[in-house]
């Protein structure tokens, strides 16, 4: 049976279908919509109809929801390293605050590492009602085995309904893990997270095909509903000091011995290159011309007090390195204040910036694709246009 | 050394635009390619090959046409390919696609090492080497950029993965998964030799029949956990374009530096 179905008393013919097909799975014949067998159901043609023809059927068996009711209580993984939270977590606790009050369950935050419990007192300010606190020496680095072991024990024990983790590199290498080994359902890099109010299920919305359409998943027959959440997306919570709340100290489950894998070293970014956490990027494409071109991006950055990124072009051309490079094969980024220098916009750097709150583009040639997503421009000369920007920055916010 | 690499099918994103109009995407001509990332890890595992000795073998979950992934990745040195396509398989999430594949792998037989990308271009979840790692029980390290020792007589290996903060230094035993990033290496070309045996390699396609282990309840759309429920068009951003057109380029400067103080975002 195809995945997709044509309602073929609705379909029209107008091929629009076709079209948003990024797999070729749908052809006219007869001036019908006819499907094959190239479907992922991918649900990219769905917003293209017109007349709302094509339909996505569910095939699932229907599971039992009595084992379902079980899990209750939104759960937080709190990403910390070397006893630093990530700022995605807080972020978390505010939008997992705000869905535990809609289903009228308790928040709880899992801490662990080595030396952490400041983080479990940091979580309760933050708006988590209980703790548990993994404290112990070998998870004093993160490695995945250790780390998963431990949460799927709590997990199985302590049935949540919710378990979000930040969308980081550790968050989704954790988050793969246990869902894999619970059975469960995880959707990656979240934007959008709601309940229900018709059936109580999490709402997972999430960018899709290089963010040109946003998917809304559900899982309805598994537990706990994993999502991992994207940098930057929720409001970050205010901290209140007098907020009370449990902490449940647990043991780590893996013994050392068993452990696989050890982290020997780590070697830190400059702060410059932080690209996931910079509130200001200024980032430099093939218009800078070379390396000493960074320079000029380099110098409004540090007026700004930004992070310097790059377009893949940039990259490839070994004028600057890999860890600053945005856009699909680099990072996906979401400063409020983007700006784009000498970076044509070719859709797989748009991929990686254009949900960024705004953008300035800085380019000489004024059809180029980057202003379809900028709020600002200005078509010149970046080597004359990012001088005087450096000195009217440095001017004004003198004050 | 054993290398296993699984590969993923994907859009050409290259000859992808969108509609502004329906704000969907438009292709002109449909071609695929091998997941870009897949194709770092391709090339880690035949630079492993070529060092320590061994086999690469190539897997790949897909509709059928996605034989012609996996004959490509032959046609850069893998020695042998396996495709695993069946309706069974179809509408998989990430934890069916892992599933599925967690056991085509174990049908292989022994290996030392699998390398994947470290997510797809058009799925961007990522998820599916850690699964496959977690069905199989192995270590799996996630955003490698460089294999900085590998032993096959004491079975260690000592990476360098990419992380927000920076670089770490992680050493494991084998056999492990490892999900590759760009910056690994720069992934070669197809030659005609390897070519030549690509068009007449004979790949088995595998059906859910073959992996007499499987849990048909698990496998594709049935048996993944997610559904999608609703597409719906990104958020519109706000305003349109502000170009600034003064006549100088002091002005322009000053006109620009105002706005984004207003935004109040700095």
């Amino acid at each position: 049976m195809p995945l997709l179905e044509v309602d073929k008393d609705k379909c029209i013919g107008c091929g629009g279908c076709v079209e948003a097909c990024p797999l070729g799975a749908l052809s006219l014949v007869d001036d019908m919509a006819v499907v094959n067998d190239k479907c992922t159901a991918c649900g990219a043609c769905l917003l293209a109809c017109p007349v709302h023809a094509l339909n996505l059927p569910d095939t699932r068996p229907r599971k039992s929801s009595e084992n379902l009711a079980a899990y209750k209580g939104v759960w937080i993984w709190m990403e910390q390293f070397h006893g630093r939270t990530g700022s995605v977590s807080i972020e978390m606790l505010g939008q997992g605050r705000k869905l535990a009050d809609t289903r009228k369950v308790a928040l709880t935050a899992c801490v662990l590492g080595h030396h952490v419990e400041h983080i479990a007192k940091e979580a309760i300010s933050f708006g988590a009602d209980r703790v548990f606190l993994a404290d112990d020496e070998s998870l004093a680095d993160y490695t995945t085995a250790p780390y998963a072991s431990t949460l799927i024990s709590l997990i199985r024990e302590y049935k949540p309904e919710i378990f979000l983790l930040g969308a980081s590199a550790r968050g989704r290498d954790l988050a793969g893990s246990v869902a894999s080994v619970l059975y469960t359902g995880l959707t990656a890099d979240c934007t959008g997270l709601e309940i229900d109010p018709e059936n109580d299920l999490l709402l997972q919305t999430r960018p899709a095909f290089g963010g040109n359409i946003m998917a809304t998943i559900i899982c309805r027959d598994h537990r706990p509903q994993m999502a991992t959440v994207r940098h930057r997306v929720f409001e970050m919570p205010v901290a209140d000091d007098k907020r009370q709340g449990q902490v449940i100290s647990i043991k780590a489950a893996m013994k050392p011995e068993q452990i696989t894998a050890r982290v020997i070293d780590s070697i830190l970014e400059k702060d410059e290159v932080n690209l996931a956490d910079a509130r200001i990027i200024v980032a430099g494409g093939r218009g800078v011309g070379g390396p000493a071109g960074f320079e000029t991006i380099h110098k409004l950055a540090v007026v700004l007090g930004g992070a310097v990124g790059s377009s893949r072009g940039a990259v490839d051309a070994g004028w600057i390195s890999y860890a600053h490079q945005v856009g699909q094969t680099g990072r996906t980024v979401r400063p409020d204040l983007y700006i784009a220098c000498g970076i044509s916009g070719q859709i797989q750097h748009l991929a990686g910036m254009k949900t960024s709150k705004v953008i300035i583009a800085i380019n000489k040639n004024p059809d180029a694709p980057i202003f379809n997503v900028a709020h600002y421009g200005i078509a010149g000369d970046l080597f004359q246009i990012l001088p005087a920007l450096t000195e009217q920055f440095r001017k004004k916010l003198r004050h | 050394m054993n290398i296993i690499v699984c590969i993923k099918q994907v859009p050409g994103v290259t000859d992808v635009k969108i509609n502004p109009e329906t704000n969907t995407l438009i292709r002109e001509g449909v071609s695929s390619i091998i997941n870009p990332f897949d194709m770092y890890a391709i090339e880690e595992g035949l630079r492993i090959k070529e060092k320590f000795g061994g086999k690469v073998k190539v897997i790949s979950l897909g509709p059928p046409q996605a034989i012609n992934a996996l004959r490509e990745a032959v046609g850069m040195g893998a020695d042998e390919a396996i495709s695993l396509s069946d309706r069974a398989f179809a509408g998989s999430d990430s934890w069916a696609t892992a599933y599925a594949l967690a056991l085509a792998i174990k049908k292989t037989g022994d290996f030392n090492i699998i390398l994947c990308g470290k997510q797809a271009i058009d799925g961007d979840t990522g998820q599916v080497g850690p699964g496959i790692a977690s069905q199989l029980g192995i270590t799996q390290l996630t955003y490698v950029f460089k294999i900085v020792k590998l032993e096959p007589e004491s079975g260690m290996i000592t990476v360098e993965r990419l992380l927000e903060e920076g670089r770490e230094i992680v050493e494991a035993k084998l056999p492990v998964l490892l999900t590759v990033v760009k910056d690994i290496n720069q992934p070669r070309g197809a030659t005609l030799y390897h070519l030549r045996r690509a068009a007449k390699l004979l790949i088995p396609v595998w059906t859910a029949g073959d992996l007499p282990e499987a849990d048909l309840s698990k496998l594709g759309l049935k048996g993944s956990p997610t559904q999608v429920i609703k597409i719906s068009s990104p958020p519109k951003r706000e305003g349109a374009l502000d170009m600034i057109k003064a006549d100088s380029i002091e002005q322009s400067a000053a006109i620009l530096a105002d706005k984004i103080i207003a935004e109040k975002i700095l």
